[in-house]
């Protein structure tokens, strides 16, 4: 497979657009007409061809600009990558993992050449060929972990294991739906989980810990999570929450379907088999409202979900504000019919819209 | 989300090995050399990991799990070192007696319950006789990474230190062993006293030994984070019982010489599991209904969950009396 590779910018005058290609294969998150937090966990061992889910880190036509945006979040800001200092092997793990899987899964994009610790490194898309000593610090022109998520999609939360506990000790985070590494560095599971509303009682965080802290090597797990995000932002931080929150305020009936984007992450977690840390991508995907609605079936069920969905989580992903407008908007593209389980487009089975 | 739905088998993954190696060690230990059967590298795996090696013995098939003692960054090869128990339930006699090089077996990918803190500024390690094997990786570990180690190794006598010699020669000023036969034992409280901050100390060795640097260190007021042990527990033999599966509608029974967890595999129940020695938490079950005695044996439940009744880790623990449900 090729890729054509789109030049588009995620600030500004926010060029990001999917093509038809990237809207039939979008992770649409819900698998029924209604959502409530739920562990949600399978295996990561690939999927359906041409699906985000089939490779170990999917690359798509918006991987060039996404690295673009990173390196100017930090050029801005340089704390949105971190690692602590034991968690150095962990970042070496990560580098092999990740140029392991693409130079497997994208032979025609990535090369990885290995004569012993020397390693010849090859992102065709990115222009890098680079020559360097595996587990030597000094010949890379950063650490491992900024190295390789410099050109990798996602941000990566990569967590120290001890004492049956997990601890954000390392990471790159500058595609983020609204928490911050330099916030939440050394903290353990359930202090950044905290302002998560609803699943402390639920024993969700409880639950989805021991589940974590089982994950082996050789067995990855995904998971899918989802907000709200107007206008197609990856930086949706805490530290710059003066610049996008504002942006809320500039809906209206007529952009709605342009400006309003489904945001949804898919979370995986590889077991680091150097470090026995645990890796956690998690990878953003943008669409548009007016591009969701293409797929009847999506439009249908979104209407019903963001309807029904409990005032604390829309409060908590940040769109109560607007999800009056938000259903005016959906209400238009669903005409009551049913719809099929499961989260496939299914446009060859589902019915058009009929209103 | 179902994007592919599967249903996850128990266990880690398998890797399939041909014995490359059997290198009797003294008249108890035996270390065993795998290399993959396809040629390939092994995965990587980090210092005081495990994998389960699962043994065709006949009929019967035999999970036991041994911390890999190989150097991690050798890729071509894992090593188990075995000590033989005549008085077990046959799993190492099965390996001592049966196992010859170029057999085929089968080693699940490795799982660590027993990993190095790396925040620490110092390691120090307390083996007491076969414990030693997760140490041999840790140190090499260590070694390629410039980490700062002691090692105190108690054994029962010379000809049966396993490694002892040769850790040793290798690493004269960070080892240090103790014969039990020539009375010499580790001066543990002395040991503990004016270790630099940063400190971390892993205990791996009979259950008393175990126990006698967990309290040692808690006296002298050691947080139970700088801490680390591991302790395998081999099912012991019990009176036979008789158990109903309630999700899987069927009632087995467990022989006086099986485990609840080899009992309901050999009944075809795929039952979740990973150390198959009652540390790692994966096979535990919820208890529907019991009339009688449960004969608690794992480090995972806590001292009120073991009361309650409520769970059971099937890979070591057994039940006496009339009735026992599970929600398996």
């Amino acid at each position: 497979m090729t890729i054509q590779f789109n030049k588009e910018t995620f600030r500004d005058d926010y060029s990001f657009r999917n093509s038809d290609w990237a809207i039939k294969r979008f992770p649409f998150p819900f698998h029924e007409d209604s959502y409530m937090y739920s562990v949600n966990m399978e295996q990561h061992r690939g999927g359906p061809e041409g699906s985000v889910y089939e490779k170990r880190f999917d690359v798509d036509e918006h991987y060039l600009s996404e690295m673009q945006d990173r390196a100017m979040v930090l050029a801005e800001d340089p704390l949105r990558c971190q690692s602590l200092p034991h968690m150095t092997l962990a970042g070496w793990d990560t580098l092999e993992l990740i140029m392991v899987s693409k130079s497997e899964d994208y032979p025609d994009l990535f090369e990885l050449h290995r004569d012993g610790n020397r390693w010849r490194w090859v992102n065709k898309p990115m222009g890098i060929d680079h020559t360097f000593t595996f587990l030597d610090d000094t010949t890379l022109p950063c650490g491992p972990l900024e190295y390789i998520t410099r050109q990798t999609q996602g941000d990566f939360a990569v967590l120290d294991q001890r004492d049956d506990m997990l601890w954000m000790d390392a990471g790159m985070v500058t595609t983020q739906a609204d928490w911050s590494l330099d916030f939440d560095i050394g903290m353990n599971f359930f202090e950044w989980h905290a302002p998560v509303p609803l699943a402390h009682e639920m024993g969700i965080f409880k639950r989805a810990l021991k589940f974590l802290l089982n994950v082996q090597q050789g067995a990855p797990a995904r998971r899918l999570n989802w907000t709200m995000t107007v206008n197609p932002l990856l930086d949706t931080s805490p530290e710059n929450y003066h610049k996008w929150g504002i942006q809320k305020t500039t809906l209206t009936p007529e952009n709605i379907g342009a400006k309003q984007h489904l945001r949804v992450e898919l979370q995986t977690f590889f077991r680091l088999p150097r470090s026995n840390a645990l890796l956690f991508p998690i990878r953003c995907y943008l669409i548009a409202f007016q591009d969701i609605v293409t797929v009847p079936k999506w439009g249908r069920r979104l209407h019903r979900v963001i309807r029904d969905l409990p005032e604390e989580l829309a409060t908590y992903k940040g769109f109560i504000a607007n999800r009056p407008m938000m259903l005016d908007y959906l209400s238009k593209y669903d005409d009551g019919l049913e719809t099929s389980l499961g989260v496939w487009p299914d446009l060859e089975t589902e019915p058009p819209l009929e209103k | 989300m179902s994007a592919a739905p599967q249903k996850a088998k128990a266990g880690a993954e398998k890797i399939a090995v041909t014995v490359s190696a059997v290198v009797p060690l003294n008249d108890l230990v035996t270390r065993f050399e795998f290399k993959r059967t396809d040629g390939a590298d092994f995965p990587p795996f980090s210092a005081g990991a495990h994998t389960v090696v699962e043994m065709r013995d006949g009929e019967r098939t035999r999970l036991n799990p041994y911390s890999l003692m190989s150097d991690p960054a050798d890729r071509s090869i894992y090593a188990i070192s075995v000590r033989r128990d005549d008085q077990g339930r046959g799993g190492s006699l099965f390996l001592h007696q049966k196992v010859k090089v170029g057999d085929t077996m089968t080693l699940t990918y490795p799982v660590n319950l027993f990993p190095l803190d790396l925040r620490a500024k110092k390691h120090v390690f307390f083996a007491g006789g076969i414990g030693i094997t997760p140490f041999m990786a840790m140190i090499a570990q260590l070694e390629q990474s410039n980490g700062n180690w002691e090692l105190h190794y108690a054994c029962r006598t010379e000809t049966l230190g396993t490694y002892a010699d040769e850790l040793a020669d290798h690493h004269p000023n960070k080892v240090h062993i103790y014969y039990d036969d020539q009375s010499q034992a580790i001066p543990l409280e002395e040991l503990l006293d004016g270790q630099p901050l940063g400190t971390h100390i892993y205990v791996c060795g009979p259950a008393g030994m175990i126990d006698w640097v967990h309290n040692t260190a808690s006296a002298l007021g050691w947080p139970e984070e700088n801490v680390h042990s591991e302790e395998f527990l081999a099912p012991q033999p019990g009176k036979p019982f008789e158990v109903r599966l309630c999700q899987s509608d069927i009632t087995i029974q467990v022989g006086e010489h099986e485990s609840l967890l080899e009992a309901m595999e050999r009944c075809g129940v795929d039952a979740p599991f990973l150390c198959r020695g009652g540390a790692c938490g994966q096979c535990e079950t919820d208890v529907v209904e019991a009339d009688g005695e449960f004969i608690h044996r794992d480090h995972w439940l806590d001292d009120e969950e073991h009361a309650s009744g409520k769970k059971i880790m099937p890979c070591v623990s057994r039940f006496v009396g009339k009735t026992l449900v599970l929600d398996r």
